[in-house]
């Protein structure tokens, strides 16, 4: 007691032991930690929507996200609510939020219910994977944390880094390569076909998806691979990761027919993005886009 | 008469060394019951200890008009039906497994020998994964009840399969009913993986997670219905105890015994099916609580059925009731699923039991 910590660090520290505390701690009670806070708290769920909180400033009012939710690193420390389609009430309404902002595939539909009858806000944001969806969770955050000029003035922002990103892709094309995105973060490896976050990003990128046949993702087959003929491969940083790394990578066997494999040497084929960014559809799109955009065509 | 006579003689004999300890633990087992019960009333995410339960009570049956406070909310909706739903699941599963064993004679029995779980999660897969492609106006009507139904049904239709195989001579044979089950079960597993080929990502996940089993979707409605069932199925299943204890000398000596062997065959499977079709339905699959409760009971108690039926039923609900306290509080806010508590804590425990036993109850 001979030296008193600032007040603002020892809140820090108490912040951050609750929230270990409300990992780790069975049954464990955060409502001591929080002073009195005039603004709504929060519970995210969703990486990009997370985003979106630290984007508003808002992130003193945060008082929980879900596992997905990792960037910026200081959402890591904040209790983690679980999955989101198998989200708890007891467990989320022990936060004491005002409101819950997720996308419209939370879940379970009982659990929804528990906590709008508990007075809980619930913002639930469509998985459209565009634009649109960046926008909505923009707003749905500005609504919920009472922060809503300054939802509108990001969005002013984003609206505009977003209409030059595309302008950019859109002058700066020639031929769309066709791209393939493969996914590995446990052993066996998936390929994503239509209508998905990884297909909607390929595309916004000003490339083509190599695979037209199906929907969702589905197990990546060396026959399969060779038909679509991928000129690029786009893959995540965790796949890269639990592979052992780029050289391990090129030694899949599906993707030995491959122009984007014969072609490794010569040109980077291989595009490595961190997961989160590449399918978080969060306020950082425009660079991911542009980012993106710029690997595929040095190919 | 006289081979009567002798038979009784025999099962009296059969049930003597430990006749004396089953009313003991039953009263036991009751105890323990009410203990978790207790226990698990103060245990959950939200801080709400035993010791403000009597106000809860009394602030809810003053009936005062009124907002409900967020306390009395998160006990009496989300809390207090998790319980209620833990004791019926378990006391059905437990008294399911009971009844398996004591008809097919084998301790490898489980409720899911008979295809219940394995119709029942192959009706779920269904009706996440093609559910919007084939049946889309079902959700508008029965929104989560689609599920629900479709499990319950799955697994009553699979159970009547492997019934009528095992048909033979205007009979059951139960051995053939065993090996029904057995290659019934592999064939909805293959079902089960064809689906989760089709599957969406968010799709495999839901049907991943509905396999694992949880309690987090109880709600009153579904919950009491769950309890009526489960009721019923106790007074039907308690009833068979004599006849399953004189079954456990063969179908040839229990007939010599006045039992109806074809009548018992069949209302232990519609017991079984029911209760545990309606567990499952609700909650997903709960492994293990069948298989174990039963043989904890008879390692206690002996193979007397009149102690060992009520006895799995109220072990089970212990069981179940303990897991779930588990379940809600290791990770909260998050939460574990149910399945994954009761093989981790199950199996390791029941495994010890049989060594210390060296098998002898079986």
């Amino acid at each position: 007691m001979t030296t008193p910590s600032s007040p603002t660090r020892r809140r820090c520290l108490g912040a951050a032991g609750a929230a270990l505390a409300s990992v780790w701690l069975p049954a464990a009670r955060v409502q001591a930690a929080a002073p009195a806070q005039p603004l709504p708290r929060l519970v995210t769920v969703g990486g990009g929507i997370t985003e979106v909180v630290y984007a508003l400033q808002a992130q003193d009012q945060l008082v929980g996200t879900d596992t997905t939710s990792l960037y910026p690193e200081a959402a890591q420390l904040t209790p983690k609510v679980g999955y989101l389609r198998q989200l708890s009430a007891e467990g989320l309404l022990a936060l004491r939020p005002q409101a819950v902002i997720a996308p419209s595939d939370a879940g379970p539909p009982v659990v929804l219910d528990q906590l709008r009858s508990a007075g809980v806000q619930l913002e639930l944001v469509p998985s459209t994977h565009d634009w649109t969806e960046v926008q909505r969770k923009v707003a749905a955050v500005g609504r919920a944390s009472h922060r809503a000029g300054a939802a509108l003035a990001l969005q002013a922002r984003l609206d505009q880094d977003w209409a030059e990103t595309q302008n950019r892709v859109r002058r700066h094309s020639t031929a769309a390569p066709r791209a393939l995105f493969v996914m590995a973060h446990s052993g066996s490896a998936t390929v994503s076909g239509q209508q998905t976050a990884a297909h909607a990003m390929l595309t916004l990128a000003g490339a083509r998806n190599a695979l037209t046949s199906f929907n969702g993702y589905r197990p990546m087959t060396a026959e399969a691979m060779a038909a679509a003929a991928p000129d690029v491969i786009v893959t995540t940083r965790q796949s890269l990761d639990a592979t052992g790394g780029e050289a391990a990578f090129w030694q899949r066997p599906e993707l030995a027919l491959t122009p984007a494999w014969r072609r490794r040497s010569e040109a980077n084929t291989l595009v490595v993005l961190d997961a989160l960014e590449l399918l978080g559809f969060g306020p950082r799109l425009p660079q991911v886009v542009w980012h993106l955009h710029q690997q595929l065509v040095r190919t | 008469m006289n081979t009567l006579t002798r038979h009784t003689g025999l099962l009296a004999a059969y049930r003597r060394p430990t006749a004396a300890r089953g009313p003991l633990v039953l009263w036991a087992l009751a105890a323990a019951l009410a203990l978790s019960l207790l226990w698990s009333a103060g245990q959950g995410a939200y801080g709400l200890p035993l010791s403000q339960l009597p106000g809860l009570l009394a602030g809810a049956l003053s009936s005062l008009p009124g907002e409900p406070s967020s306390a009395e909310l998160v006990f009496f909706h989300i809390r207090l039906p998790r319980l209620v739903l833990a004791v019926a699941a378990g006391a059905a599963l437990g008294l399911a497994g009971a009844l398996m064993q004591g008809l097919f004679r084998n301790p490898l029995a489980d409720p899911g020998l008979i295809g219940v779980s394995s119709g029942a999660a192959l009706a779920a897969g269904v009706t996440i994964v093609l559910g919007a492609a084939w049946f889309p106006d079902w959700p508008r009507a029965l929104g989560s009840w689609t599920l629900v139904l479709m499990a319950f049904g799955g697994g009553l239709a699979v159970t009547a399969l492997i019934h009528a195989l095992a048909q033979s001579d205007g009979g059951t044979r139960v051995g053939l009913m065993l090996l029904a089950g057995v290659a019934i079960n592999a064939l909805a597993g293959a079902g089960l993986g064809l689906l989760s080929f089709l599957a969406t990502d968010e799709q495999l996940r839901n049907l991943q997670f509905w396999l694992l089993g949880s309690l987090g979707g109880a709600r009153w409605s579904a919950v009491l219905l769950v309890c009526a069932v489960a009721a019923l199925a106790l007074l039907a299943g308690l009833r068979q105890a004599r006849a399953l204890n004189a079954l456990a000398l063969g179908e040839a000596q229990a007939t010599m015994l006045g039992v109806r062997v074809e009548a018992l065959n069949r209302q232990a499977v519609l017991v079984t099916a029911l209760a545990v079709g309606a567990v499952t339905a609700t909650t997903g699959i709960i492994g293990f609580i069948g298989l174990v409760a039963p043989h904890m009971v008879r390692l206690l108690a002996g193979p007397d059925h009149r102690w060992v039926l009520p006895g799995s039923a109220l072990l089970g609900a212990v069981l179940v009731l303990l897991a779930d306290a588990l379940a809600r509080t290791l990770l909260a806010p998050a939460e574990l699923p149910l399945g994954v508590i009761t093989a981790l804590i199950g199996v390791p425990f029941f495994l010890a039991l049989l060594r210390s036993a060296h098998g002898r109850s079986l």
